[in-house]
């Protein structure tokens, strides 16, 4: 990895080791290093640097929240508001422990996108009707609730 | 039953105002922070958005609980047990809700 200013260029072998993290980040060093053939020193070296240049922001488990019995329902709202309030709207969003991702977007206008969970659609409805609407600059809202999913990938191909 | 229409006719705060959806999670960007703001509401709103809300006993629960008049409730309800839809629904629910007004009207201007 070299470090160029503000940004760092990662080379051939802190790619590989993100791909192998990315693919399970229980790996030890060891056994990284046995898979690239390289000493674990040198992954623990390039791991501590990535961590330390924000490129690896943290680790976490992808948990199947169906059978951990957490029955849920997932939903993606389209927020169309008024341009001034964007911001302020978005930053409320992501307050929320039911919104997952929020982000916003362009195509005719300017909209805010955001992935929420609920219970079931009661619980979501409600959450919407009594936390997001009456936000100040909303001017509506559109609500699709996700029933089949065929891919979801939280990981980028570093290779 | 008795009711303040002093309450029942006052503006709500955002939070509290009524918000027309038409299905699960669908805004219309249309809202009523206040029983006469209501009345317009139903002139203007998506007939759709007017059958959700009948249907859910949305109307009824934020009458009753957050404008506090449990006599109109109890005439939305009866309107909803009627299983009234379309523009007939409008139309009668506009007549319930401007009666109800008008009443209640009369009666902050008796008590002064």
């Amino acid at each position: 990895m070299k470090i160029k200013g503000q940004g760092v260029a990662l080379d051939d072998l802190d790619r590989q080791i993100l791909q192998i993290l990315q693919e399970n980040a229980k790996w030890t060093y060891a056994e990284i290093g046995n898979k690239l053939d390289v000493a674990h020193s040198t992954v623990y070296d390039r791991i501590q640097r990535m961590e330390e240049h924000g490129i690896i922001k943290r680790y976490k488990a992808v948990v199947d929240l169906e059978k951990a019995g957490m029955q849920q329902i997932t939903a993606l709202m389209t927020i169309h508001t008024d341009p001034k309030e964007s911001e302020h709207i978005a930053s409320r969003l992501a307050e929320f422990p039911e919104v997952l991702e929020v982000s916003s977007s362009f195509s005719e206008e300017l909209v805010i996108n955001a992935k929420v969970v609920a219970q079931d659609q009661a619980k979501l409805h409600s959450f919407i009707a009594q936390s997001i609407a009456p936000l100040s600059g909303v001017l509506r809202i559109r609500t699709s609730i996700i029933t089949k999913k065929y891919k979801e990938e939280t990981s980028q191909s570093f290779l | 039953m008795s009711v303040s229409p002093s309450r029942t006719l006052r503006s709500v705060l955002r939070e509290e105002a009524f918000y027309f959806f038409t299905s699960i999670g669908n805004y219309t960007g249309q809202s009523a922070a206040s029983l006469d703001e209501f009345l317009q509401k139903i002139k203007e709103v998506d007939i759709k958005s007017l059958e959700f809300h009948l249907y859910r006993e949305d109307f009824e629960k934020w009458i009753a609980q957050t404008l506090g008049d449990a006599k109109l409730a109890e005439d939305i309800k009866g309107l909803r047990n009627m299983k009234v839809v379309g523009n007939a629904l409008r139309d009668r629910l506009y007549f319930l809700v401007s009666r109800r007004l008008k009443d209640l009207k009369s009666s902050l201007q008796a008590s002064k």
